[in-house]
């Protein structure tokens, strides 16, 4: 983290959006520790780190999982009933969106756009985009995904 | 640049660079606004305020739209009113409907543009998300569901008190007011100042109650119960209950809490002259030895917690002394209810402030016998008058019946920004030389101003103060003191903008004439009143003498000074 602070050295507040970017890179999610950390640094205080941080989609406060399930609610998949298919992913790995599976395989969450409303709607498993998906296409690559982890 | 621009067919001249609201406001056009406060930055996030320009396809916010040459303005046209009966009734579909048991029934801004716009039916209906009422904090408490989401406490709390404990959290329909990680209001940096309580137009931020606490303290037969107010209570009295200055209203406000059930009252005026008899002694020790300048004040409980919390290396600095609210409950329990006969556990001190941070301080020093038992604020007193009865027309003054009333007009002027500053001067110069400060009041530390320096010789030794006023230009000095600047001597900072007159406690909205008339009280009463240095208050030297020792010694520091627990985070 120290590396990171030393990139942006300068207290400006245009660098806290870089600076949680870069550290969630890292560790994989954002804590409270790391908030106060860079409010020290910048000298923004914590409640408006944590308004920013919680206002876009990209920061999370959890761990992910070993498999990190983005569900696209942007207006395109929202039109094509991209909540109908959380709601089914919701059902098979009984987590809410923004949390993470038991024994740490999934984590849920959405998204706002990623850039393919022609090809709604989108999901996006670590590195791997599905689209026109069924919901018996779900159950199977969730099963899959499962197993393989095994 | 003046230039014309017309409003509801009318001409009117504006300068450039003006809001159309400024300009409305100036010509007496009213069109009813909700996000907006003069001393904040527009956000035009309401758009209650929306104007018609013709030539626009869409209607501006008159809050934060910039006056043009070629502007023609229609403020109360058909569609402008359907916009703003729209934008209340689309507030109100996520509102709670418990009106009659809110805080601010009658208070309440909402509720005033609902009745202004007629809105007589529920339009439409949304699912309303449960939400959790944050209480744990001792001086303020919480409730989202009630919130419109207007932004002017956070606002409040960033631009005057510089804190920003509280601030939009989460996006689009999930947006909340909230704080760090959720946590509540105690576990972040708030310094309950109680502002924020003030700007909010509903009911979202109240302060704590302690009202049913000492209602039933009151019928407690076992228990003493005693009152303290704060020099700046009588004035506020007097303008909730429309008292003419004339009448004297000191005595009418003990005759009323005498009514009300207490059994003494007490001006905390004569706590403020002890702690301006020590901190007289404790600076001019400071002088000497050139050590821990400059010093700054610490009656302001929000200053003192932020201070802890944002520049603990400033704390030795800090005055040591505690507040007026703290030494007189010890005072009246330790010395005055216990030379009668009276067990201190008996006595139930109550304090009646224009403060919401008071609350928690009374909460936090509370080791062995806490000296204030409960605290409330200038209109949880007016509601326990409107309870209990009360009618002023009717009261007749109740002539002071204690010794323990005597104070300094310095004392009282500790209720406006500069005026702790201007009765220590008083006393600094006094201790020193034995003589009066002439001229003694001080008029660069006198009026309305956020920041009021005085340059001031005592005893051939010029001397810098400083009186701040609101949090965020405090903060600025802070930056100038961090960054060098060291030939102040003493800085006397109110977390309120003009200090306890405009405090978190005080009437919900209050302009500027209740606050001059607020500030003429305490500057009248100084004026009137033959003691004006806490030095010469005779009731002083009879405590010195008999309860306390020697200004800033060992035995003092014992009872005066702030216990161990300095950042008393719970």
């Amino acid at each position: 983290m120290d590396q990171i602070f030393e990139k942006y050295s300068l207290k400006k507040p245009e660098n806290l959006i870089p600076i949680l970017q870069e550290i969630q890179e890292k560790k994989g999610y954002l804590t409270d520790e790391i908030i106060e950390k860079v409010s020290v640094h910048l000298g923004i205080p914590t409640n408006r780190i944590y308004g920013v941080a919680t206002f876009y989609d990209q920061f999370r406060f959890r761990r992910k999982g070993q498999y990190h399930i983005q569900v696209c609610r942007g207006t395109s998949c929202y039109l094509c009933s991209s909540s109908s298919y959380l709601k089914e992913i919701e059902k098979l790995l009984k987590v809410q969106a923004g949390s993470v599976t038991k024994d740490k395989k999934f984590s849920l969450e959405t998204v706002n756009c990623m850039g393919g409303c022609s090809q709604s709607p989108v999901i996006r498993i670590n590195s791997t985009y599905y689209h026109h998906l069924s919901v018996a296409d779900l159950s199977r690559i969730i099963r899959t995904l499962r197993e393989k982890s095994e | 640049m003046l230039l014309t621009i017309e409003i509801n067919e009318q001409q009117v001249s504006a300068k450039r660079g003006e809001t159309i609201l400024t300009v409305l406001n100036r010509i007496g056009v009213k069109v009813p606004t909700l996000c907006y406060l003069s001393s904040l930055s527009p956000t035009g996030a309401c758009r209650m305020c929306v104007v018609e320009v013709e030539g626009l396809p869409h209607l501006v916010p008159a809050c934060s739209h910039q006056v043009e040459e070629w502007m023609q303005i229609h403020t109360h046209s058909p569609r402008v009113l359907k916009a703003r009966k729209n934008i209340v009734e689309l507030l109100l579909a996520n509102h709670p409907d418990d009106c009659l048991y809110c805080d601010r029934n009658g208070t309440c801004e909402l509720q005033g543009l609902s009745e202004e716009l007629q809105i007589r039916e529920r339009k439409y209906i949304s699912r309303q998300k449960p939400v959790q009422i944050d209480k744990a904090c001792p001086s303020i408490q919480r409730d989202p569901a009630k919130c419109v989401l207007c932004g002017r406490c956070s606002r409040v709390c960033k631009e005057i008190i510089g804190v920003a404990a509280i601030d939009s959290v989460g996006r689009g329909s999930n947006t909340r007011i909230g704080t760090s990680y959720n946590r509540g209001l105690n576990f972040n940096a708030c310094v309950k100042c109680g502002q924020c309580i003030i700007a909010c137009p509903t009911g979202a931020l109240t302060e704590r109650k302690s009202l049913p606490q000492v209602i039933e303290a009151l019928g407690d037969p076992g228990l003493y119960p005693v009152v303290q107010f704060s020099p700046t209570v009588p004035a506020a009295i007097a303008e909730e209950f429309g008292l003419k200055s004339n009448k004297d209203i000191l005595n009418l406000l003990r005759y009323a809490l005498k009514r009300i059930g207490f059994r003494q009252s007490f001006d905390i005026s004569l706590a403020s002259d002890i702690n301006l008899t020590e901190e007289a002694a404790i600076f001019l020790e400071r002088l000497q030895g050139n050590k821990n300048l400059p010093m700054f004040t610490s009656c302001c409980p929000a200053w003192v917690r932020y201070i802890d919390i944002f520049h603990p290396q400033f704390s030795p600095k800090l005055s040591p002394v505690k507040s007026p609210q703290q030494i007189m409950g010890t005072l009246i329990k330790k010395y005055i209810t216990s030379s009668a006969g009276i067990k201190p556990e008996k006595v139930f001190v109550v304090s009646v402030m224009p403060c919401t941070a008071k609350k928690a301080e009374a909460e936090y020093d509370s080791e062995g016998i806490r000296p204030v038992d409960a605290v409330i604020t200038v209109r949880e007193l007016v509601r326990l008058i409107g309870l209990l009865g009360i009618d002023f027309d009717k009261l007749e003054p109740e002539p002071n019946d204690t010794a323990f009333n005597m104070s300094s007009s310095s004392g009282r002027l500790f209720g406006i920004s500069g005026g702790h500053l201007e009765g220590l001067m008083r006393s600094i110069n006094f201790l020193s030389t034995g003589q009066d400060l002439n001229p003694g009041k001080i008029n660069e530390l006198r009026g309305l101003k956020p920041r009021k320096e005085a340059k001031i010789r005592i005893n051939k030794i010029p001397l810098n103060v400083i009186a701040v006023s609101g949090l965020a230009n405090a903060i600025e000095l802070m930056d100038e003191i961090e960054n060098g600047r060291d030939n102040i001597h003493i800085v006397e900072v109110m977390a309120c903008v003009n200090g306890c007159i405009n405090g978190g406690g005080m009437k919900i909205g209050s302009d500027e004439k209740n606050l001059k008339a607020r500030m003429k009280a305490l500057y009248d009463a100084d004026e009137e009143e033959m003691v004006k240095v806490a030095h010469k208050n005779p009731v002083l030297t009879e405590l010195y003498e008999k309860f306390l020792s020697k200004p800033n010694s060992p035995g003092n520091q014992e009872i005066l000074w702030k216990g161990n627990s300095k950042s008393q985070e719970l």
